[in-house]
């Protein structure tokens, strides 16, 4: 079946199977390679995307019910090739990550928090990504890297000068 | 000995990881990203038998839905190949990548399905019609030991693999001198460690070229040569890409028997074949659980809790068949006293075969089991004599100025100071006050208790365990490389050996040459070779790469500092000891404006050979392959020998709250006390830290492979094998202190196991002084809370129990 997929901003057109979940259809039809499959049970989140700017797992999902709906995977954070976005640049500072292989989804994850919450209490942090695992870094490194770019991103490491 | 000041550029400063830009972009190269054209699927074939005799195998129906290639059985394979690499020398435990007449574990491998997708070979896999002969079976190690018992593999004559009893000091005198002896036994549940992602080969098989090519998600030493002999390929018709990033490992992602399966139906089909587990795959079939152990250990001490000896039976569950397992009984002997001072040991290393799923090296390879049994020991021997967990521990502990350590099994540590960082650790967490929470949470109803744990981790990795436990291997050393070249236009690249499954080697390598070099890591590219253009490397096990690629690097980028030095002497003249190497350029000691810079070396090397000192080779590449510092060595023929070049130390202090009716423990305070020595890059090994102490805690709290009595494996997905998430890692304080390793080049040791060696054991023993006023003792792990909660009401009401 012939399905239209709105990803990162551009409506595509894909041919795929009825049963194909979202996660194949973007790895394998659409070639982003960035969501992971890790138990393909709606466990670990590996695969999550942002649908509609909410996190949720594209293995649990088949492609054909993503028509109509805006969606964002790990291709559409980076500003421009080679570029960081301050959430990704933040991973990076703290090492919030070790294998790289959840850590797409993290970052969405992250992403999908900050928008809704521009102040996290390090509970909100824990809470948002419970729901993803991670067998590398016992978490640590990730939820410093969550509370590093929510600092960045309100501005609170800006010279105290040019802080509102 | 404690260093503080840091006088390096580079090394142990908080440098980025340069791995990371690629993964928070979504741009890893992992196994599952790799599409070659005309590539084909595999899905697979389990035995649904705990044993079963395989009886017929109808395809028909599989070969005639559209997209099916092939579908494959163990009696062609069998055929085809030999059968895979073991460790112990057992002819009649043959492995293979598919179960042949016989499947000996539920889940098993019994035939593989090629199609043009994995869901049309997952469709045709359930057209396959298979007949099965049920057999007895046995699953428990202790019953498997019964001569009466069901044979695993009957032409082996026994279930027993390995039994193999050392004896190392005056073990009877020992026992027979002192006052106090006490017994305990310690059971370590069926647990691994499962990354997140599974376990993945891609083979292509190039008949014009007689080359074998493979990407696979691998951690697994020896790797290339195992696919060669069990696929009766020369070695050089194998290239394995080192440039797939494996999505975790941890020691188990060792894919040999995929590989071969993959391989195989490659060179028969004549197109690529790629397998990519899925999660009950990998489970259930993927041969990558871990230890089940059974200890029983008697500890022989004085009025003081000074132990002086030790007897330590491990009994080992391997599962149905083995490749290097059974060595994970043997690699507890390089620090079979942990961090004390114990006079004299017997040791009994034990591994039987059963009808569950195969194991594989896991984080530590089977020290965490070793490192709980000794470590409730203590604690048995504290509550025994009134004496604080603690003060036990200092009493026992080998000072720092009796280093290098000499203990029974023949291992030397090479430095550490154990007292002072538990000083630091009671100190960063206010013991007295952690006693006082403890206390006011019992008063608030709860069960809590303080758990302390010590452990050592030997690392560097050097596999002697393996003539140990086998005499007819003579592996003395276990090597590293490393490669450095300055191409003609002055650019730096270092080429390491192997893959990585998230331990940042790229950054170490760029790191360690950097430092020698003196020019900024960032600048400097770190490439990953093929199997048929690399050095030798043995992979990232054992604790082994900050010591081993790190020196590895070290070593090469010296030779390499050293032609340079060489090149511009001899072009400015000057003997050898008055040209000093700075940043990149040389200039003579007694006369500092006389210097040839970078450019100026790189033209005489590449280009102005008649400026090169005689017989010097031209370019500037080295090569570096590096021996286990201290290695060397075979076993005595008493059975001791010399394994890890260092021990890293760590220390746990866990406060644990339960709920009284619920069962379930609650990590309340987490505190450590690390040293590693040199940490190259601290935010790396911090990383490593944390992730083991989660999967500590699983392995103590939440993940078994728990089987029924019919031999089925009922936690086979992520809802009933429980991973810690974020809600169960308590935030966790590290103290660093650092004892810089002797034998290594930087003073580094390894930091990739001790959270997990050291957490189960902390916990386990919080748990214990939680209970013990109910006069419950828990020497079970995992430490289920169901289980907690029933024993908890049995204790506080005896009699409810007949209700």
């Amino acid at each position: 079946m012939r399905i239209k997929l709105d990803i990162n901003g551009t409506v595509q057109e894909v041919d795929t199977e009825p049963r194909t979940t979202l996660l194949d259809c973007l790895r394998d039809n659409l070639n982003l390679k960035g969501a992971h499959a890790g138990c393909e049970h709606g466990v670990c989140g590996a695969c999550t995307v942002l649908f509609d700017g909410e996190a949720v797992r594209s293995c649990l999902m088949f492609a054909a019910q993503a028509e109509g709906t805006p969606i964002v995977t790990i291709e559409g954070v980076s500003p421009g090739p080679g570029e960081l976005s301050p959430i990704q640049d933040a991973f990076c500072e703290t090492h919030g990550m070790q294998c790289g292989y959840c850590t797409p989804a993290m970052v969405l994850v992250a992403h999908a928090l900050l928008a809704d919450n521009p102040n996290p209490k390090r509970e909100d942090i824990v809470d948002a990504i419970s729901g993803n695992l991670c067998r590398c870094t016992g978490y640590a490194q990730i939820i410093d890297a969550i509370a590093l770019a929510a600092e960045r991103l309100r501005g609170d490491n800006r010279p105290a000068e040019l802080r509102s | 000995m404690s260093e503080t000041a840091n006088h390096f550029r580079f090394v142990a400063t908080e440098r980025r990881v340069r791995e990371d830009r690629r993964f928070v972009a979504g741009k890893g190269h992992f196994v599952a990203d790799i599409d070659l054209p005309d590539m084909r699927h595999v899905a697979l074939i389990t035995c649904p038998h705990a044993a079963a005799r395989i009886l017929r195998i109808d395809k028909s129906a599989a070969l005639a839905l559209p997209g099916v290639h092939y579908v494959l059985d163990g009696a062609e394979l069998a055929s085809a190949t030999l059968p895979l690499m073991t460790g112990l020398d057992t002819p009649n435990v043959p492995r293979r990548p598919l179960a042949h007449e016989i499947a000996r574990y539920s889940g098993e491998w019994v035939a593989a399905v090629v199609a043009d997708s994995r869901a049309l070979a997952e469709d045709a896999a359930e057209a396959v019609e298979i007949d099965y002969e049920p057999l007895p079976f046995v699953l428990d190690a202790e019953q498997a030991l019964d001569a009466a018992s069901p044979l695993v593999h009957e032409a082996h004559g026994s279930n027993v693999l390995l039994d193999k009893t050392f004896v190392w000091g005056e073990v009877e005198k020992d026992f027979a001198a002192s006052a106090h002896t006490l017994s305990l036994r310690v059971k370590w549940g069926r647990s691994s460690t499962v990354p997140i992602e599974t376990f993945g080969v891609v083979a292509r098989w190039d008949p014009w070229r007689e080359i074998l090519d493979v990407w696979a998600s691998i951690q697994m030493p020896r790797y290339a040569d195992q696919i060669g002999a069990a696929l009766k390929v020369p070695q050089t018709s194998v290239r394995v890409h080192y440039d797939v990033d494996v999505g975790g490992s941890y020691g188990v992602k060792r894919g040999i028997k995929h590989t071969v399966l993959v391989g195989y139906l490659s060179r028969r089909l004549g197109f690529p074949v790629r397998l990519i587990e899925d999660r009950l795959e990998n489970m259930r079939g993927g041969d990558a659980h871990g230890p089940e152990r059974l200890f029983d250990v008697d500890l022989a001490f004085d009025d003081k809790g000074i132990v002086r000896s030790m007897k330590m039976r491990a009994l080992e569950n391997l599962g149905a068949y083995a490749g290097r397992s059974p060595f994970q009984l043997g690699k507890p002997i390089g620090d079979i006293v942990g961090p004390y001072k114990i006079n004299s040991v017997q040791y009994r290393a034990l591994a039987v075969v059963t009808n569950k799923t195969t194991q594989d090296a896991v984080r530590g390879f089977g020290q965490a089991p070793t490192n709980v049994a000794l470590e409730r020991g203590m604690d048995e021997i504290a509550t025994m004599l009134g004496i604080d967990p603690i003060e036990i521990r200092r009493r026992n502990f080998i000072r720092r100025d009796e280093f290098p350590y000499l203990i029974p099994s023949g291992t030397t540590y090479d430095s550490g100071d154990f007292h002072t960082v538990v000083d630091k650790a009671l100190a960063a967490t206010d013991y007295r006050e952690l006693k006082a929470e403890r206390d006011r949470l019992r008063a608030a109803g709860r069960l809590a208790g303080i758990g302390v744990a010590a452990c050592l981790e030997p690392s560097g990795g050097n596999a002697t365990f393996e003539a140990l436990l086998n005499p007819s291997i003579t592996t003395s050393t276990f090597m590293d490389s490393c490669r450095i070249s300055i191409d003609g236009m002055g650019a730096v690249t270092a080429t390491m050996h192997t893959t990585s499954s998230g331990q940042g080697h790229e950054t170490l390598v760029g790191t360690v040459v950097g430092e020698v070099l003196q020019l900024d890591p960032d600048q400097i590219r770190v490439t990953r070779a093929d199997s048929l253009n690399s050095l030798p490397s043995g992979t990232p096990v054992g604790s082994r790469m900050a010591i081993m690629l790190g020196g590895a690097a070290f070593h090469a980028a010296e030779k390499l500092k050293a032609k340079l030095v060489a090149i511009a002497a001899h072009d400015l003249g000057i003997p050898l000891e008055r040209a000093i190497y700075e940043r990149g350029s040389v200039h003579d000691r007694d006369a500092p404006q006389n210097k040839r810079g970078w450019a100026d070396l790189v033209q005489i090397a590449y280009r102005s050979f008649h400026r090169m000192p005689p017989d010097m080779e031209p370019g500037l590449s080295v090569a570096h392959v590096y021996p286990v510092p201290t290695g060397g060595k075979l076993p005595t023929a008493d059975g001791r020998v010399h394994m890890y070049p260092c021990v890293s130390f760590e220390f746990h202090l866990v406060l644990v709250s339960i709920d009284p009716d619920l069962g379930v423990p609650e990590i309340a305070r987490y505190q450590i006390g690390h040293d590693c020595g040199t940490q190259i890059n601290p935010k790396i090994v911090r990383g490593m830290t944390m992730g083991g102490v989660a999967h500590g805690i699983g392995a103590a709290l939440y993940e078994e492979f728990a089987y029924n009595d019919d031999g089925q494996l009922i936690a086979q997905t992520f809802m009933d094998y429980l991973l810690p998430s974020s809600h169960e890692m308590p935030k966790v304080n590290v103290v660093d202190h650092e004892t810089p390793s002797p034998f290594t080049v930087l003073g580094q040791k390894g930091s990739g196991e001790s959270g997990y060696l050291g957490a189960p054991a902390a916990i386990a023993n919080a748990v214990n002084d939680a209970v013990r006023s109910l006069g419950l003792s828990i020497n079970t792990l995992p430490i289920r809370a169901a289980k907690l909660a029933d024993m908890i009401e049995q204790a506080k009401s005896p009699r409810a129990n007949n209700t």
